[in-house]
């Protein structure tokens, strides 16, 4: 068997998020160096802060401040830092219950070593020289030795939780990287594509030629291996005429994108229509591919000049 | 869930699951799934035209593909249209759907499915997207991570050391050893620390696999099936998203979702435990008040084959062979989700009496 084409893949997005007014309050105080937390009814402080009290899911919002010292509740060695991550250093990953709070915060702390780590040790923050409004404001935790004007044993103050220049939203990018391999029945049909032919496969079951093919025949639920080659030659099934120019693409509207059924195939697949006055395509119209040069597939299909396919050929593959 | 003798009977009737594999390159998730959806159909006798009710369970963030799970329905037949519902979580959970439609009445089969190909992508970054993402997510702490601050937990609270973890990575691959299916089998080292204090040893193996089972309903069950895994309650339960606010070293979710299925109205002989690092075995054993005497993990578990999304699924699944193939009578199935056991489901499957 030839071998799987495999690429790679990457898909990076910036989520552009909105703050509820305790979010909006915690993210700007970390901007102002001020860290906030949210008294539940019970009387605990959170920190960091949510909206609805994680027992009885009320809604809270009596923001306090709390301490920018605090005490290791847990921690982790990660002594291979990866992309993204708070320090590109070995560092612990420490749960902080800062000062003043009755919860921990997920973050880095920059410590020498493993053997400098330890549960119930103080750190304080360390933070960002540049500061947005984001969790990483905090660059990192560092040990922190008490030298009499730390917060241990501090109590929440109250805090109106007002800045000037709120907060109101993040952007939070995320990029995740992947190698690809689309499986053996559309690595064969891509194969296909870059000899510029197009290859489907036979149903064991039914003997519906599916293109693209997928590996499975979806009316039977089993495997189809069986290669048949369609086309070049097809008939316009449907169309739609587009009117509205995409982002990057260069190509002029109105144009028509129609699916068409290759002869051989008995699903139709679908591609644009060149060479023809948009408002002159029509079911039925008979066309074959355009490869552009050095393309991967089918630039657009244009009209053969045959005759129009009859509907009842094709009537079963609209 | 209580008053499930009121219920309508339900079971686990047929389990098929792939051989598990770091990469599965030469697959499409379809092709991944196809031999695992003709097996459970194979063992009961069904055609894809007698299942009342499809229910799936993956996500595109491991594909990497928007609506991935659509492509995989070419597998099952989906055409002429069928009645399918799909979870983007572990199959444990579409496995709680189709149970739920079947006490309905409005269906008497259905086929549960779920896969993931970890291969593609590198699991540890990609479970980060799963996080709160105003104060976690932008820091990009990986599963393992996360998972060692849960451990660094448990051996600071004196539950655990490193030594008794090593000991049930052991005992888990030494147990695969007679699961063809496991991806880690045997004596394997304990390796490195990836994040201390967990080592290679603690941390599950990535890799692709897919699981699939048949649900049936009374008679419908007792016809297809010589022994069926009857499902005398199920329930799941979430705990808060803030990892500092919850108490690592328990799991109190697990264990209300346990009381509500009925876990402990009589002691169990065997336990599949969805814990894909060492540790969290600690966490459910202590949640869910098993003995010595409770056989847990027989298949290796999710430290001999972690399939993300298909792994909670199989531990239904490997209970259910076991009450098939009568080497139980009562068994406990747990699948989890999210980071730190954030999520528990909780199964109870019985033999009729021999």
């Amino acid at each position: 068997m030839p071998e799987v084409l495999k690429a790679p893949l990457v898909l990076e997005f910036p989520f552009t998020r909105s703050l509820g007014p305790v979010q909006s309050a915690f993210l700007t105080g970390l901007r102002e160096r001020v860290v906030l937390g949210v008294k539940t009814g019970d009387g605990r402080t959170l920190v960091p802060p949510v909206e609805y009290d994680p027992v009885t899911a009320e809604e809270i919002r009596d923001l306090v401040e709390v301490g920018t010292t605090g005490t290791v509740t847990t921690w982790a060695w990660n002594h291979e830092p990866r992309r993204g991550q708070p320090l590109d250093t070995p560092f612990a990953w420490v749960l902080v219950r800062l000062d003043g709070a009755d919860t921990a915060l997920l973050h880095a702390l920059d410590a020498p070593g493993p053997d400098a780590v330890r549960t119930g040790m103080r750190v304080r923050v360390r933070w960002a020289e540049e500061r947005t409004g984001a969790i990483t404001d905090i660059a990192c935790f560092e040990p922190y030795e008490g030298d009499g004007d730390g917060d241990e044993g501090r109590q929440p103050a109250a805090h109106s939780g007002e800045f000037e220049d709120m907060v109101t939203g993040i952007v939070a990018p995320a990029r995740l990287d992947y190698v690809y391999s689309p499986g053996r029945a559309q690595t064969d049909y891509i194969r296909g594509l870059s000899d510029q032919r197009t290859v489907g496969e036979r149903c064991p079951s039914c003997r519906k030629v599916y293109v693209p093919p997928r590996g499975a025949c979806p009316t039977c639920g089993v495997a189809t291996s069986e290669h048949v080659e369609v086309g070049p030659r097809g008939t316009v099934t449907t169309f739609c005429i587009v009117n509205i120019k995409a982002r990057n693409l260069d190509i002029e509207v109105p144009y028509v994108y129609a699916h068409i059924a290759l002869d051989g195939a008995d699903l139709a697949l679908h591609g644009r229509i060149g060479g023809i006055p948009y408002d002159q395509v029509r079911m039925g119209l008979r066309v074959e591919a355009v490869w552009s040069e050095g393309g991967r597939y089918p630039d657009h299909y244009r009209p053969t000049g045959e005759p129009d396919a009859d509907y009842d050929v094709y009537k079963e593959l609209l | 869930m209580q008053g499930a003798a009121a219920m309508r009977e339900i079971a686990v009737i047929a389990f098929a699951q792939t051989d598990h594999r770091r990469t599965t390159d030469e697959l499409s998730e379809v092709e991944m799934l196809m031999p695992v959806l003709h097996g459970v159909l194979e063992q009961t006798g069904l055609k894809t035209a007698d299942i009342d009710f499809t229910c799936s369970g993956s996500s595109d963030y491991l594909a990497g593909r928007a609506f991935s799970f659509t492509l995989a329905l070419d597998g099952v037949g989906a055409w002429p249209p069928i009645s399918e519902s799909h979870v983007e979580m572990d199959g444990a959970w579409a496995l709680y759907e189709a149970w739920t439609k079947l006490l309905t009445g409005d269906a008497d089969t259905a086929l549960v499915y779920s896969y993931g190909k970890s291969s593609p992508g590198s699991v540890r970054d990609v479970l980060t997207r799963q996080l709160d993402p105003y104060y976690v997510a932008p820091l990009w702490p990986d599963s393992v991570a996360l998972a060692a601050l849960q451990a660094q937990a448990l051996i600071d609270a004196g539950d655990t050391d490193e030594p008794a973890l090593a000991a049930v990575a052991a005992r888990s691959r030494t147990d695969a050893s007679a699961n063809s299916h496991a991806q880690v089998r045997g004596s394997v080292p304990q390796g490195d620390y990836v994040v201390r204090p967990l080592r290679t040893g603690d941390c599950p193996p990535v890799g692709d696999g897919a699981a699939a089972v048949i649900l049936a309903a009374g008679d419908r069950a007792r016809e297809l099936c010589e022994r069926p895994a009857w499902i005398r309650g199920i329930d799941h339960r979430i705990e808060a998203h803030g990892l500092g606010v919850r108490e690592l070293t328990d799991s109190p979710s697990t264990r209300l979702a346990a009381e509500k299925a009925g876990a402990f109205e009589r002691p169990v002989d065997t336990a599949e435990l969805h814990a894909p690092f060492t540790a969290q075995e600690v966490v459910l054993r202590k949640a869910l008040r098993l003995g010595d005497d409770v056989r847990v993990n027989p298949s290796g578990g999710a430290l001999a084959a972690n399939p993300v999304m298909a792994a909670g699924l199989i531990r239904i699944g490997e209970a259910a062979a076991r009450i098939h193939r009568g080497e139980s009578d009562r068994a406990l199935a747990h699948a989890t989700s999210g980071p730190c056991l954030q999520q528990n489901l909780v199964a109870v499957l019985e033999g009729d009496p021999r």
